[in-house]
């Protein structure tokens, strides 16, 4: 982000904060975090494979794909 | 043929079996009307041929045997959606140019049902927004205008092109999406129906993914029973999405019913704030009347929590999205910055010029809230606090069957007018509750304000039961007697 974008942003996240705040209000004490909303069983599928031999797919969308790799600028000196 | 744009999608459905008019001439009246639409800004790309290509397909099945339920039907699919071979960006600059090699399932469930494609419909990017206005496309322009005045309005959102799109009669229908009320307060500012099923209702295996855990689809038409004919059609069990019901989808559209007879309608006296304004609690005393007609009971019923779910939402949906969007790297689809040296920078250029500034604002809350040192104190809160607001909702459901309020606590605004972001975060005061707690809700036209805009009425029902908001819906529909159009200006 530029300078002059976190200069505005700055005022923005805290008074977004400073409103979500408002929850150390509630007594939350002795209550289980929610984590799935609705009760079910996690599934379990057989170890196989079912998904794959697709390469070309997978690279049809790359901004830059060379030799069936993503290519990206160079992170090894 | 203009008037085939004007039938509700049980309509066009009756009136094709019957061999009043062909799927064609449905999908050509449809896409004429998209190409004269331009002015609102409702799709970012137009399919005309993916139409045509599913009505000749009904066409040439009728008369051979059963057809599926949506035959002959186009519908506008907004672009979150992942529609295999057309260009999918979630109204943002950074999946400029992604073309999915796959389908989403309910867009694959759709085209199942027979259904064709108008084309993909314009929305809040990543649908982070209540208004349109964050869209890489630029803002969809509401048909709506308030009497008298020619100042451009939001359609809502996210689902905002969905909404504008329906309520103009260039699709008959649409899939939305709805994650703190992204399908009912659209459809709300522009006089439709819309609903979103139980949380794992619809597979989400392909839409792309703003809060995991809150993220649900959802049909946007003119009639309840269109909702109804549609969610039928999208719902369904799907091992591609680990949070999907394996459940029977319901035949919601054959168990319509109006007969509310000993059900009770619960009020709950937290909605009642004063700063809505009075047309709008006005419109609910006037809903509760109309439920009372229809057979049921008013109850008075207290959600304590209420208050805490904005804040609640907008620790959790902003953290579960800086999740969500890290894969945004410019390596493998959309956007690339190229001309920078290390991949790091090519990851923080990449991001800084696709990213709009909405988009930006909660990846920071998300990754504050989700830091080490915050962690507990911000996003396990906030879970805490998303466990009470579910347990208020089934206390509330011990006395009820089904909860009425408004929608939203304006109508549409005007484009520009809203400015602060946590001023636009509180159009979704009526909305998020039952977002957090994963239940079905449902928007429904109820009249026009004093300056001749629309406003919904939102029913809330308990887990599974998408049956009693639908027949709710259908009571309030029969009643409200909503018939307003907004008088062509595009």
């Amino acid at each position: 982000m530029s300078d002059e974008e976190l200069e505005r942003l700055v005022p923005e996240l805290n008074a977004i904060i400073g409103w979500v705040e408002q929850l150390g209000e509630v007594n939350t004490e002795g209550v289980e975090p929610l984590t799935a909303v609705i009760d079910q069983k996690l599934r379990l599928r057989e170890d196989a494979v079912t998904d794959g031999d697709c390469r070309d797919a997978v690279l049809a969308n790359a901004p830059n794909a060379q030799h069936g790799f993503f290519a990206v600028p160079k992170v090894i000196e | 043929m203009s008037e085939l744009t004007s039938k509700t999608i049980a309509e066009l459905r009756d009136g094709f079996r019957s061999g009043e008019f062909s799927a064609r001439e449905v999908a050509e009246a449809y896409n004429a009307a998209v190409a004269g639409a331009k002015l609102l800004n409702a799709y970012t790309v137009e399919t005309p041929e993916d139409a045509l290509a599913a009505a000749e397909v009904a066409d040439k099945a009728r008369g051979q045997g059963e057809l599926p339920s949506l035959a002959g039907i186009p519908l506008g699919i907004k672009d979150l959606f992942a529609t295999k071979g057309v260009a999918t960006t979630a109204g943002s600059n950074i999946l400029k140019g992604f073309r999915p090699p796959y389908e989403s399932t309910v867009t694959a469930n759709l085209r199942k049902a027979g259904a064709g494609m108008l084309g993909k419909l314009n929305m809040d990017e990543f649908a982070m927004g209540s208004s349109n206005e964050t869209s890489a496309y630029g803002p969809v322009i509401s048909p709506w205008r308030r009497k008298g005045s020619n100042v451009g309005l939001t359609p809502g959102g996210s689902s905002g092109g969905s909404a504008a799109a329906v309520s103009a009669h260039i699709a008959p229908g649409a899939t939305g999406t709805d994650t703190g009320g992204s399908i009912r307060q659209p459809a709300a500012f522009a006089g439709i129906c819309g609903i979103k099923p139980t949380y794992g209702r619809c597979s989400r295996w392909g839409i792309v993914a703003f809060a995991s855990s809150l993220d649900q689809a959802g049909p946007m038409a003119r009639s309840v029973r269109d909702c109804a004919m549609l969610l039928e059609a999208m719902a369904g069990f799907d091992p591609k999405d680990s949070t999907s019901l394996d459940l029977p989808v319901p035949k919601w559209e054959a168990n319509l019913s109006s007969d509310l007879k000993g059900k009770r309608v619960g009020i709950p006296r937290e909605y009642r704030i004063d700063s809505v304004p009075a047309e709008i609690n006005a419109l609910w005393d006037q809903g509760i009347e109309w439920l009372k007609d229809a057979g049921a009971t008013p109850v008075e019923i207290s959600l304590p929590h209420t208050k805490y779910a904005l804040p609640t939402y907008y620790i959790i949906a902003p953290a579960e999205a800086s999740s969500n969007l890290a894969r945004y790297d410019g390596v493998r689809y959309g956007l690339r910055e190229e001309g920078v040296k290390t991949l790091d920078d090519m990851y923080a250029a990449t991001r800084a010029a696709g990213f709009g500034e909405e988009v930006k604002r909660r990846v920071m809350i998300g990754t504050y809230v989700l830091s080490a040192g915050f962690y507990d104190a911000y996003f396990t809160k906030a879970q805490r606090v998303r466990a009470l607001i579910k347990q208020d909702f089934a206390k509330a459901f011990e006395s009820c069957d089904v909860i009425l309020t408004p929608t939203a606590p304006s109508a549409a605004f005007g484009i520009g007018e809203t400015t602060d972001p946590l001023a636009m975060y509180l159009n979704d005061v009526f909305a998020v509750p039952a977002s957090l707690a994963g239940l079905p809700a449902m928007s429904v036209p109820g009249g026009l304000d004093g300056q001749g805009l629309p406003l919904g009425l939102h029913l809330i029902g308990n887990e599974l039961d998408e049956q009693i908001v639908l027949n709710a819906g259908l009571a309030i529909e029969e009643r409200a007697g909503f018939t307003a159009r907004p008088e062509k200006w595009w």
